[in-house]
């Protein structure tokens, strides 16, 4: 379980983490999710306790991360594909940090068995594709055989067979009761594999839900329908009371209508439909809707004329500047 | 005699259930340790797993292989080469009372560079493609990732050091022997051997501290380069006599003056005997422990 509470990260006057409290709870699938510059990769390293935090505290099971005696059978991150010596072996970068916290060398070849790199430990990391990079990150994390995953950006230039892979990998850890906390700027990838949300931007929380709850909430649903009689069609709806608003290609969108109730509605009136199709609005549009608003909260409150407070979407662009310091 | 065999059955089931719904652990409080508990043995993570960590990381890239490898070159060969060349040319006359080791310092000034080299590498390629960030994940003790770095660089400069300084000492004895008017005396030779190979050690783990506080390689190569030469450079430059005292200090303290001293029998410019090694031992340590500082506040 990872704690955090009213953890805040301050580099000069801008505020890249902004009093994160929430709990990363065991048993599930955990989806950290903001835009780029967000305050993700940051969060995560303090949690790892490679960043210092201005302000708040994270425990790893009641504990500070730097209090841990044995920090990979605890702990197993994923932070950066590329984090490797370019002339050091597959097998040697894991070994190396094996030994030092004293995990068996066998460990070693389990792991690059379960991430499928076995037939290239021996080779340099400089000939790794990303992809073969995310899994060595990914073998890293596991060595230990920890409570608590991190991994951050796991699918990142993985192919679809890979993300596939990890997809699963991340579920069986939780499913054996093991606290997996995944960040991501896809919704599309968190909805297929994260139980429990976490969605913060410019560094504040925005969600902290299940995955169910986030989904019901923000994925408006309506009725595409479409036919060769628009006008018999308009009319039949405004008739029974429905709105309809166009939609693209001559269709109509019905919102808060029973897909089931507008057919029936269209059989009695002997309607011919080309189309009759409940749709839902993807959960990217839902979750850049939460992160844009959250922006425009940013700039309209709060700032008096002039005061030289940063304009909207200053957040943008972190990431990239604390990774060239 | 149903009922008994039916019996097992709720219990064999019954550990399946908590790792997938997971009432309980779901809540902060109720299941503080986590549902899940790795067969793998718990042994304590030490500084000698650390060490080990670390030597798997130094031998296994090419980079020490290769300027460790020049470093030996270096010292075997210019080294020996001086033996051979003294030992050849004609000698009439006087035998000179010039030390006879110091036929080794030449090689040993160049070796420097290499050792300066692989001490800022040792850390600097870690900050360098972000492996540091796993370091510091796997062992969060900044003082013992330091310690077990250094111990590690440590040896194996020292180590490499003395057996070339002592086969090239042996060796030029061998061949220069007899043209000195005295031979080395035992001080000598464990100053030529053990003395320069601590300095060089030593120096090694200063560019490790710089390197650590730069966290760039070329950046903290540069500098330990000029902290190397520019006293010596800048020296040349100082023509005003007003300056002549600081242009002594400047040649005196030098680093291949300091190296110099090691090889020489008596007082000269100043400093004497093991002080060298002294004033190495005490940089190192002050950028050792500025290192350290550096390690335990700023971000990784």
């Amino acid at each position: 379980m990872i704690e955090l509470a009213g953890l805040t990260k301050r580099y000069g006057d801008k505020l890249a983490v902004d009093h994160l409290t929430f709990t990363v709870r065991p048993g599930l699938v955990t989806g950290f999710l903001g835009p780029n510059g967000a305050g993700k990769s940051t969060t995560m390293r303090m949690v790892l306790d490679l960043d210092n935090p201005t302000d708040g505290t994270v425990l790893i099971d009641g504990k500070h991360y730097r209090q841990l005696h044995d920090p990979l059978k605890m702990v197993g991150a994923l932070l950066d594909a590329k984090a490797a010596h370019g002339g050091r072996s597959a097998f040697n970068h894991l070994l190396c940090l094996a030994q030092s916290n004293g995990i068996p060398r066998a460990r070693v070849r389990e792991v690059l068995d379960t991430v499928g790199l076995t037939s290239v430990a021996k080779k340099r990391f400089k000939g790794f594709s990303l992809g073969m990079g995310q899994r060595l990150g990914i073998a890293a994390a596991l060595l230990g055989d920890p409570q608590i995953l991190m991994f951050d950006e796991p699918v990142n230039g993985l192919d679809p067979e890979g993300i596939h892979w990890i997809r699963n990998l991340m579920k069986n850890l939780a499913a054996q009761g093991r606290t997996v906390f995944v960040s991501s700027h896809l919704m599309s990838e968190m909805a297929l594999t994260a139980d429990h949300l976490v969605v913060i931007g410019q560094g504040r929380l925005l969600a902290d839900t299940s995955m169910a709850a986030f989904i019901a909430e923000n994925s408006r649903s309506y009725v595409r329908m479409r036919s060769p009689q628009q006008e018999r069609l308009r009319d039949m709806l405004s008739g029974a009371g429905i709105t309809a608003v166009p939609g693209e290609e001559g269709s109509l969108h019905v919102n808060g209508e029973d897909a089931a109730h507008l057919g029936e509605l269209a059989a009695r009136h002997q309607l011919v439909l080309h189309e009759l199709s409940p749709q839902r609005a993807s959960l990217e549009e839902a979750f850049m809707q939460l992160t844009a608003e959250s922006v425009e909260y940013h700039a309209h409150d709060g700032r008096p004329a002039g005061s030289g407070a940063p304009p909207p979407g200053a957040g943008w662009g972190d990431d990239w500047r604390k990774k060239g310091s | 005699m149903t009922t008994p065999q039916q019996h097992p059955a709720p219990p064999q089931q019954a550990p399946q259930f908590p790792p997938q719904g997971q009432p309980q652990g779901y809540w902060p409080g109720q299941a503080p340790a986590g549902g899940y508990v790795s067969p793998i043995p718990v042994r304590k993570a030490t500084l000698g797993g650390a060490i080990a960590s670390e030597w798997t990381k130094i031998r296994s890239v090419r980079s020490t292989m290769w300027t460790l490898g020049v470093m030996v070159t270096l010292v075997l060969g210019i080294g020996l080469l001086a033996g051979a060349v003294v030992s050849g040319s004609a000698h009439t006359g006087e035998k000179p009372d010039t030390p006879l080791l110091i036929l080794g310092f030449y090689g040993v000034l160049l070796g420097t560079i290499c050792v300066i080299t692989l001490g800022v590498l040792t850390i600097s390629t870690e900050y360098g493609t972000g492996l540091i960030r796993t370091t510091l994940t796997a062992c969060p003790d900044r003082g013992r990732v330091l310690t077990a770095k250094a111990i590690v660089f440590f040896l194996l400069v020292f180590g490499i050091t003395l057996v070339c300084t002592t086969l090239v000492s042996i060796v030029d004895s061998m061949l220069v022997g007899d043209l000195v008017a005295h031979a080395p005396s035992g001080t000598e030779w464990l100053k030529a051997t053990v003395g320069v190979s601590l300095y060089l050690a030593l120096l090694g783990l200063l560019a490790l501290a710089v390197g650590t506080l730069l966290r760039h390689s070329a950046g903290a190569i540069t500098v330990m380069l000029g902290v190397m030469l520019l006293p010596l450079v800048l020296a040349m430059f100082m023509f005003s006599s007003s300056l002549a005292d600081v242009r002594q200090a400047m040649l005196v303290y030098s680093v291949p003056n300091q190296l110099a001293v090691l090889y020489s029998s008596g007082a000269s410019n100043g400093i004497s005997g093991w002080t060298p090694l002294w004033i190495m031992l005490g940089l190192a340590a002050a950028g050792l422990l500025g290192a350290y500082a550096s390690l335990v506040q700023r971000d990784s």
